[in-house]
């Protein structure tokens, strides 16, 4: 692994004058759990290392107008031990729990899941699904974009030189909302999800479907939103009719690849599986949140 | 480039050491404070035999740069035993053969610390997914999971 500067700025703004000072290639670390590992088997050099964990307000949980707002540093121990963040998001945090082991826990980040533009990111079906943006800061000033534009492709994201994300804003939660994220792996944990799903759902408090949301990952090279499965389920209680058609439209919207973990024909029947099951227990959750 | 000047508490010690930007912590742990207990495993974060605390979570050594203790604790398997008397973790694993070769068990260790730090009466299955990250190619990891209840039992009665 071969690195020559790191810089620990306190400041956002120091954060992005290092970045675009920098010679040669700067990475942001952040949890650094796919950062240092790429750099030890020579996938990604960097000349200098700009390390945000320094910046104190990238390390925080707090609201926002009704909603939640996410430091880029936060890691996945100090999210789920957010009460709050948990009771209102539980599919996010679940999706981002799934990242590894405890250990990989104490350090990795939603921002570093999301960069590292994985197809099979834990962290990121939920986001979407939630309807999540990101704050990007770079040389040209700060930006708010939706969570599904920054992955671009397997390891490509669209952020320019010298732009990083510094916050998550999770929307308001209207009553009876909630979510999950349930992925397969072939065995119980530390593995790549051959298939990840998350299901965010609104009721009417007579327990009727209002608006959905639900999204796939590792069945293309970015996570798919699945708006016909979201469309079967809306003005329903979830019945087995509406839960059959959501199953279809989840099978339907996978691109998935053949390789180690699955094969296209597995992958897209069990996105239907997933699909119906994650939609139950965000139904089960919604209904019980007043 | 000059190598960076850290500061760090590590087991209750105010430490100084000197360290290039690629030295992760564990190798600084290992090669330039001679604190040896925690292994090098597999480099990548996914075997926990490097695992150490960084103010007070959970980590992988490997997977943290050695600058990056600036100013914070890491606490590792030499700060465990006090003295000559060893931690019930410790004990445990002795009493109940949890080890065999030896290169996972400071890592058990200290990622079985912080469990019962957090839940001291864990179920088997919570063992079980928290120690996930940590892996033993002798025992088979049953006699591991036990000496950690074993471990918690003596210590809830302890307190």
């Amino acid at each position: 692994m071969k690195a020559q500067q790191y810089e620990a700025p306190d400041s956002i703004d120091k954060a992005v004058a290092l970045l675009a000072a920098a010679k040669g290639q700067a990475r942001v670390l952040a949890g650094g759990t796919d950062l240092l590992i790429q750099m030890r088997v020579g996938r990604l050099s960097a000349d200098t290392i700009v390390d945000i964990k320094c910046i104190a307000e990238l390390r925080k949980i707090s609201r926002e107008d009704g909603g939640f707002k996410i430091g880029a540093a936060v890691s996945g121990a100090e999210a789920d031990e957010h009460a709050e963040l948990v009771a209102h998001w539980p599919g996010v945090v679940e999706g981002w729990e799934l990242i590894g082991s405890t250990q990989i826990q104490g350090r990795a980040t939603l921002a570093g899941n999301l960069c590292n533009a994985s197809p099979a990111a834990d962290g990121v079906p939920a986001l979407i699904a939630a309807g999540a943006q990101v704050t990007i800061v770079g040389p040209n000033g700060s930006r708010k974009v939706p969570v599904e534009a920054i992955p671009t492709g397997p390891g490509r994201n669209s952020l320019a030189k010298g732009e990083f994300v510094t916050y998550f804003h999770l929307p308001k939660r209207p009553p009876h909302s909630s979510d999950a994220y349930l992925r397969l792996i072939p065995r119980t944990e530390m593995d790549i999800a051959v298939v990840g799903c998350a299901v965010n759902l609104t009721l009417d408090a007579g327990g009727t479907c209002t608006a959905a949301s639900v999204a796939l990952g590792a069945v293309a090279p970015t996570v798919v939103k699945v708006p016909d499965g979201a469309k079967a389920l809306i003005g329903t209680k979830l019945d087995a009719a509406a839960l059959d058609k959501l199953a279809a439209a989840a099978s339907a919207a996978c691109k998935p690849i053949d390789d180690k973990r699955g094969t296209v024909v597995y992958r897209t029947k069990i996105a239907g599986v997933l699909a119906r099951r994650a939609a139950l227990i965000a139904y089960e959750r919604a209904r019980k949140r007043a | 480039m000059s190598k960076h000047h850290v500061t760090a508490t590590i087991n209750g010690e105010p430490t100084e050491f000197l360290c290039e930007t690629s030295q992760s912590l564990l190798d600084v742990l290992r090669d330039e404070l001679e604190l040896t207990g925690s292994k090098e495993g597999c480099t990548s974060g996914d075997c926990g035999a490097c695992s150490v605390m960084l103010d007070g979570r959970l980590v992988c050594s490997c997977l943290v740069l050695g600058v990056e203790a600036s100013g914070r604790t890491v606490d590792t398997i030499e700060g465990m035993a006090q003295g000559a008397d060893l931690h019930p973790l410790q004990r445990h694993f002795l009493e109940g053969a949890a080890l065999q070769c030896g290169i996972c068990t400071p890592g058990f260790l200290i990622a079985a610390r912080a469990l019962l730090e957090r839940t001291p009466d864990p179920t088997e299955t919570e063992i079980r997914y928290w120690l996930a990250g940590n892996l033993c190619r002798c025992t088979g990891y049953d006699k591991i999971v036990r000496a950690v209840m074993d471990a918690a039992a003596e210590m809830r009665g302890a307190r």
